[in-house]
């Protein structure tokens, strides 16, 4: 595997203005995908426990026909791959060595727009739990829906915490080396996090109306 | 796109751009037809349920093509083989999670 000049991993490569930083990469980028399926494989587990639920959990509580509100969906996802795009952008800026300020300008608006998808996150279950009596403990549905969305969008919050600490890092160390690695990691995660989310507005959303 | 880029570069970088912007043009088409399949109710049923898993399909493959850049090169072999082995794994874990499910459900 070393001896070649294509990407020697696959993702956003550093080939073009980092030779060095392109070789180091090639581990750490490998196991970070392990993580990545592995926890793939959670949300797995999470959705094959909705699908059971969802149709055979429903009790006397709210269905997903009833609860499930379209618009604030598709904005969310609207949202949410606007951002996956930008990141792309924040990638390219550090590839092609357009300076920190790029990728941070970036990364700034890619942590808005996910801010943005978490707000209306937070405010669909603030309108389900609380205002349409559909909480958590309400029924088997209920329980696996908050379990997989939230979930979710606990990663989400998770990565715009790993985006602060990465604009410290590079307010204090600059784009050294291990500071791109880092958002090398953290742009695969958040391209990830869309992938999963596109099988939570197809599988839960709107199978949810359709059913 | 940068004064300090050669020719070389700065066509790679044109072709990365690119390659970004067809993804994000691609998959906002996909979501779309789904959620416009729903609303406008197009499609019914068993049907619908078939069109928007074939719809959310295809846009995860555009999804890990240009965003992951995951391709069939020799140089991307290994990851191709970590994420189509947990593709089997997951595929095997929620067919037999809804299979035994379903069924033990329809002997209630």
């Amino acid at each position: 595997m070393s001896a070649q000049t294509d990407p020697l991993y696959p993702g956003m490569t550093l080939e073009a203005a980092d030779r060095d930083s392109h070789d180091a990469a090639e581990p750490v980028i490998f196991g970070f995908w392990i993580f990545l399926m592995s926890d793939l494989l959670l949300f797995a587990v999470l959705f094959a426990t909705y699908a059971a639920m969802s149709t055979h959990g429903q009790a006397d509580a709210p269905g997903p026909r009833e609860l499930f509100e379209l618009g604030s969906i598709f904005i969310e996802t609207m949202l949410l791959l606007g951002s996956t795009f930008t990141f792309g952008m924040a990638s390219l800026a550090m590839k092609y060595d357009q300076g920190a300020g790029a990728v941070v300008f970036w990364m700034v608006v890619t942590g808005l727009l996910g801010a943005g998808f978490l707000g209306f996150e937070i405010s669909d279950f603030y309108q389900f739990a609380v205002i349409e009596g559909a909480p958590p403990q309400a029924s088997g549905f209920l329980s696996s829906f908050y379990a997989l969305v939230a979930t979710h969008g606990l990663h989400v919050a998770s990565a715009l915490v790993w985006m602060v600490v990465m604009f410290v890092q590079i307010a204090v160390f600059g784009l050294s080396r291990e500071v791109k690695l880092r958002i090398m990691r953290l742009a695969l995660f958040w391209h990830m996090l869309d992938v999963v989310w596109v099988g939570i507005f197809t599988f839960v959303f709107l199978f949810g109306v359709v059913q | 796109m940068n004064k300090r880029l050669t020719p070389k570069i700065d066509a790679a970088c044109k072709r990365d751009l690119r390659q970004y912007t067809i993804g994000y043009v691609l998959a906002m088409i996909l979501s779309l037809a789904a959620f416009v399949i729903v609303w406008q109710g197009l499609v019914a049923g068993l049907t619908a349920l078939a069109v928007l898993s074939v719809l959310a399909t295809v846009q995860i493959v555009v999804h890990f093509h240009y965003f992951l850049h995951i391709g069939l090169e020799k140089s991307h072999r290994d990851d191709l083989y970590l994420i189509l082995f947990t593709v089997l794994i997951v595929a095997l874990m929620v067919a037999g999670t809804i299979w035994i499910l379903y069924d033990q459900h329809s002997r209630m």
